[in-house]
């Protein structure tokens, strides 16, 4: 997806329905982790889809995303169709990794997603090798790391940043900086609060955003992808965000590390609603106009589920194919 | 064919190589301009500049995680770490990403990425400049793992690598880099998975890695004057192993001893005997022995680094034994 940034009408709609797409899979996943269809881990990505879709809106399919644990947004953002996600996460053969790595490796580089990961730290440092390649390949595009705040105090984020900036790589370094890793609080495992402040250590900008205003992390996202294409190198974006929903399906919504009330007052800040009231307030699209795109996303992501509730499963007798691309 | 060292060999394939090829690429501490700590790049940063041999700071998961992003991209990486102990500060991006990449994207990416260092017993290196470790490699799926013995194999190997789609350990023994030997002149290429019978003989296999294959030569030839006849055996690449050649010299011999410098428990040893166990038994007239260096990290005094690695006397004494039982 890029779309003309003149054109608000197609951007808004994109972003829109992009984000509503996110929500409304992420929710439909919930209900079925809870009927037992996932057989594994399920980290939703509920209240933080403006940054995957605010980044996302300004990338084609050249341009490389690495995600993490919590990637079903930047998956769906780049492209990925929810029936391949929901597959996927169903263990089925129409999976868009055919059933061979479930939520935490959702992978479609013909359009660009090289991988969500369920370690944290190394798309960093993947996203830095996509900008090496666009550099010695001439090829135009560009590296994109999503990660979380959990990572900034991982050694893959030093080593990524410096090495994209020694290169003056093609690169954007996404923090959704959502104040919890797992459940430890930024606020103790950093004595800085800030992370977009550290990326003048490694001589590049950093650049602080609502993480919960898609229009504030798009308008971030085109800057930093300007100045990756005009070879000027790479970017810090730190996102400030929160998840709505627990870590991980099936955990508690809170814990020792935050409250109800906290909770209640971020989803007051809900990105979607809140880009909602801004199309309404500008004028650039009418309520009806909105809520079609909603039953639209919701009669697309019931039938996703329905196709993969209904998909084979994959042959035991191919787990070994894929370890090596050439035999011996 | 040419006479050329080990070094110059190996160098000569990734010259070739990146001259038809321009999405290789070389990273390391001191692989760009000073040509490499071990010569692996002389000359080439004059010919192809600073893209496409990168010196590096010293963080090797970081760059073996660039790397492997870079291989997902179209580019083809080759990791040049000087000392393969310095590989241990990536295992982590190497086994949770670079070997799983193609299986978790289900085949749609590659990953040809090259992973060259220096290993071996021998200078006084002491233990954080010593290692082997490339069992570790051949446990994991995704690997292979080369282990050249000679120049010509050092350039053949190195071609095969070069050229193919999956991450590849290139394994250079610090004793070998400057062995002298004939080299085929252009376009040469051994195949992976597929050993070379070193010697041939009649009353004892003696398969050995890396510099091992020399120490064993040198033995089979003084014994050779009692009537001695050893088969030596180098599987060159241990991943993919060549159990087939092992096996048939085996049938000829009866019986085996494996040398490899690196430690015993579940070793390449124990490896190969479990092969040849479940499927020559009755061929072997007597039990498999393995010859190892000692269970220890590398000590530094010369007559204590001596003592935690397989020479000529032990492989000779294990070969006395073998042949006793």
């Amino acid at each position: 997806m890029s779309v003309e940034r003149g054109d608000s009408f197609e951007l808004y709609r994109w972003l829109y329905r992009t984000m509503f797409t996110i929500r409304t899979v992420e929710e439909r996943l919930a209900r079925s982790f809870m009927a037992g269809l996932i057989h594994g881990a399920c980290h939703t990505y509920v209240g933080e889809e403006a940054v995957a879709a605010g980044v996302c809106a300004g990338l084609t399919d050249d341009d490389a995303v690495f995600s993490t644990h919590r990637g079903h947004g930047h998956a769906l953002a780049k492209g990925v169709s929810p029936a391949a996600l929901i597959a996927e996460l169903y263990g089925r053969e129409t999976g868009i990794s055919n059933g061979r790595g479930g939520s935490m490796h959702l992978f479609a580089p013909e359009i660009g997603l090289m991988g969500t990961s369920g370690i944290v730290g190394p798309c960093i440092l993947q996203a830095a090798g996509a900008g090496y390649s666009a550099r010695l390949l001439g090829n135009g595009g560009v590296g994109v790391a999503f990660f979380g705040d959990g990572a900034v105090g991982n050694g893959a984020f030093h080593e990524g940043l410096n090495l994209a900036a020694i290169y003056d790589l093609p690169v954007l370094f996404v923090c959704e900086n959502n104040l919890y890793a797992t459940e430890v609080p930024f606020s103790y495992a950093s004595r800085n609060p800030d992370v977009a402040s550290r990326a003048s250590s490694y001589g590049m900008p950093g650049v602080g955003v609502d993480g919960n205003d898609v229009l504030a992390v798009h308008e971030a996202a085109i800057e930093a992808l300007r100045r990756a294409r005009a070879g000027e190198g790479p970017t810090l974006i730190e996102a400030k965000t929160y998840r709505t929903r627990p870590h991980a399906e099936g955990m508690g919504l809170t814990g020792v590390y935050r409250t109800e009330e906290e909770v209640a007052e971020w989803r007051e800040k809900d990105p979607i609603s809140r880009f909602r009231r801004r199309i309404l307030s500008e004028g650039t699209m009418t309520a009806s106009d909105l809520d079609r795109i909603e039953a639209d996303v919701r009669t697309e992501v019931e039938e996703a589920e329905r196709e993969a509730a209904d998909s084979p499963w994959p042959d035991g007798g191919t787990a070994d194919r894929h370890v090596y691309r050439e035999t011996v | 064919m040419t006479e050329k060292t080990f070094t110059e060999a190996a160098r000569e394939a990734l010259s070739d190589a990146m001259d038809a090829d321009p999405a290789i690429f070389v990273v390391g501490e001191g692989a760009g301009e000073r040509g490499g700590n071990f010569e692996t790049t002389a000359g080439l940063y004059e010919k192809h500049g600073p893209l496409r041999l990168c010196d590096t700071p010293i963080c090797e998961r970081g760059f073996i995680g660039m790397c492997t992003g870079a291989a997902m991209t179209g580019a083809r990486p080759v990791v040049d770490f000087m000392f393969t102990d310095f590989i241990l500060d990536g295992l982590g991006e190497l086994i949770n990403q670079t070997s799983k990449m193609q299986y978790m994207s289900n085949g749609r990416l590659k990953m040809p990425m090259v992973l060259r260092g220096c290993i071996g017993i021998g200078h006084s290196a002491a233990t954080h400049h010593s290692g082997s470790y490339y069992p570790f490699f051949v446990h994991i799926p995704g690997f292979r793992v080369a282990l050249p013995s000679n120049p010509a194999d050092a350039k053949g190997l190195f071609a095969t690598a070069l050229r193919g789609e999956d991450p590849v350990f290139f394994m250079e023994h610090r004793h070998l880099l400057n062995l002298k030997g004939p080299v085929p002149d252009g376009e040469h290429r051994v195949p992976f998975g597929q050993a070379a019978v070193v010697r041939e003989g009649t009353d004892a296999t003696v398969v050995a890695l890396t510099v091992m294959v020399h120490h064993a030569l040198q033995v089979a030839e003084e014994l050779s004057g009692e009537g001695i006849s050893l088969e030596i055996v180098d599987p060159r690449t241990v991943a993919p192993l060549d159990v087939e050649t092992i096996l048939a010299s085996v049938r000829k011999t009866g019986r085996l001893l494996i040398v490899d410098e690196t430690f015993m428990p579940c070793g390449i040893g124990a490896e190969i005997s479990a092969h040849v166990t479940e499927h020559g038994f009755d061929e072997l007239d007597a039990p498999i022995k393995r010859l190892n260096g000692a269970h220890v990290p590398t000590p530094y005094s010369p007559s204590l680094e001596r003592a935690v690695v397989p020479d000529r006397t032990t492989i000779e004494e294990t070969v006395r034994e073998l042949l006793a039982e």
